[in-house]
């Protein structure tokens, strides 16, 4: 852990914040895309066996 | 287009037309500043440009969605549409009416309001100036925001906050030339920028509010 | 190189392909030099004399910032192609970059002003380039919001498509008036924010890494969300068509 004086508490919680903000928006992306392509292969299944 | 100008004129002066509504807001908002910030005269001196232009710019606001909506809902829109007058003529004319009925009270009110905030001797031509060449620019972007949002059910605050963004470059400059002219100091930089947004809105912004239109009614 | 060959990625199916093919890719890379850029700036350079540790706060700024402005330039060229080619791609792709330039903005907005706190003593300040940025995040609220309120996708492409170039044009224009604004009303006392005049190399390289991680970051974030919205925009006409037949 490298000496940040007294500044320590703006560099940690600006740190925390914006890796924080990175990893929500890519968890939120990574799980749409998920659901949707899931979502989007069982209607496509359904659309093939009703015609 | 003058028929069509007219008509919307005296429908919107026409009880529950909404004139008047941006008035009494206007005066609202000015009346209630000195109530939350203090009345030291010294103070209101001060902010009185810039709660004044703030003022007119949301009384502006408020009366934007009636350009477009009751049009829509009665169908008239889409009879304007096929009628042969082109559809960047329409929402100039649309603009324009909402000004006439809008922005031209406003001016016309704002010394009046200046008065209760004790607006400095000087500031007043200032005023009237720098929102006579201001407010077209407010109808004609606002004219822009209420196409975008004409077809959606709750488009009201959704138009808020599409235009509020837009009227960033016209508020800084109008209430810099009342700020400036207040003060006693030279406003011609800052009065000709907002010419020239203002020329700039009224040729350009109409193409684009024709193209967001015949959008929303295809 | 034949640039019709470009037109091909277009074609949704063909996109999703290459998405594919490229997104591990991506985010491979993205990984490495992000954590990598972070790793090496947080940990391994000196304190700066004048600003002491909060100068690691630079990794994070700086390439937000930048990315910031960049999403919403890739959305202003996608929303074009949109409006002279017709490419539903190209008008998804802007969507699914918009909240990754907002959140981007955001994290701008944010560490500058957990920066600015130790720094200039204050949270906020009505600095031009502060003032900017949080006038593109209201743009890009705008944008998200009229996307979202919208049924009908050809629609809303075309309406949000327009919005991105008049906002654009408007972004521009507060970018002089608040430029304007500014020194017009507190003269001389100027803020400098200009810290490529006093990087030195020790700072610079991570920071470089830093900037490709958030680069990476944001096409693996873009690819994936377009992705998806490729797919969400093909069920959302599954389910019209199903409904029409029934």
């Amino acid at each position: 852990m490298p000496d940040l004086g007294k500044y320590a508490d703006a560099v940690l919680s600006s740190y925390a914040v914006s890796i924080l903000m990175i990893v929500v928006v890519v968890l939120l992306s990574v799980r749409r895309s998920n659901r949707v392509k899931r979502e989007l292969q069982e209607l496509e299944s359904k659309v093939k066996s009703n015609g | 287009m003058i028929a069509l100008l007219l008509r919307d004129i005296r429908l919107a002066m026409r009880a529950g037309g909404g004139f008047g509504l941006g008035l009494s807001f206007f005066l609202i908002v000015v009346v209630l500043v000195p109530f939350g910030v203090g009345p030291q005269s010294a103070l209101l001196t001060v902010i009185a440009p810039g709660i004044l232009w703030l003022g007119a710019l949301l009384a502006c606001l408020l009366s934007l969605d009636r350009i477009l909506a009751l049009d829509w809902e009665d169908g008239s829109l889409d009879l304007l549409a096929t009628s042969p007058l082109p559809m960047e003529g329409i929402v100039s004319v649309k603009a324009l009416a909402h000004w006439v009925t809008t922005g031209l009270p406003l001016v016309a009110a704002a010394p009046v309001l200046g008065l209760l905030l004790n607006l400095s001797e000087p500031g007043y031509k200032w005023l009237i100036i720098s929102l006579f060449l201001g407010t077209p620019a407010l109808s004609v972007i606002g004219t822009f925001g209420a196409a975008l949002t004409v077809g959606l059910k709750r488009g009201g605050l959704l138009l808020s906050l599409l235009v509020l963004p837009l009227y960033v470059p016209t508020l800084i400059f109008g209430a810099e030339v009342a700020r400036r002219g207040a003060e006693g100091l030279d406003a011609t930089t800052p009065l000709l920028m907002l010419a020239g947004i203002t020329c700039g809105t009224i040729a350009l912004l109409p193409f684009a509010s024709a193209a967001v239109l015949r959008v929303n009614l295809r | 190189m034949n640039l019709n060959a470009f037109w091909e990625y277009a074609n949704p199916k063909k996109f999703i392909q290459t998405a594919d093919r490229l997104l591990p890719w991506f985010a491979g890379l993205a990984a490495v030099t992000l954590v990598g850029g972070l790793i090496w700036g947080f940990f391994f350079t000196p304190a700066d004399y004048r600003q002491g540790s909060t100068v690691k706060i630079i990794y994070l700024h700086v390439p937000s910032a930048l990315m910031a402005i960049n999403a919403w330039l890739m959305m202003l060229v996608t929303s074009l192609i949109w409006i002279v080619r017709r490419h539903h791609v190209s008008a998804l792709a802007a969507r699914a970059a918009a909240p990754v330039g907002m959140v981007m903005t955001l994290i701008a907005l944010v560490t500058g002003a957990i920066w600015g706190q130790p720094m200039w003593g204050t949270w906020w300040a009505w600095d031009p380039r502060l003032t900017s940025f949080l006038i593109l995040f209201l743009f890009y609220l705008g944008y998200i919001a009229l996307w979202e309120a919208i049924e009908n996708d050809d629609t809303a492409a075309d309406l949000t498509s327009i919005l991105c170039l008049v906002g654009s044009v408007f972004a521009l224009l507060s970018r002089y008036a608040v430029n304007f604004w500014n020194q017009g009303l507190h003269q001389g006392a100027s803020l400098s924010l200009d810290k490529e005049e006093n990087v030195a190399d020790v700072f610079w390289y991570p920071l470089l890494v830093c900037i490709a991680g958030f680069v990476f970051l944001f096409i693996a974030l873009v690819l994936m969300r377009t992705r998806t919205e490729i797919r969400a925009r093909r069920m959302r006409a599954l389910l019209t068509r199903e409904r029409m037949e029934a």
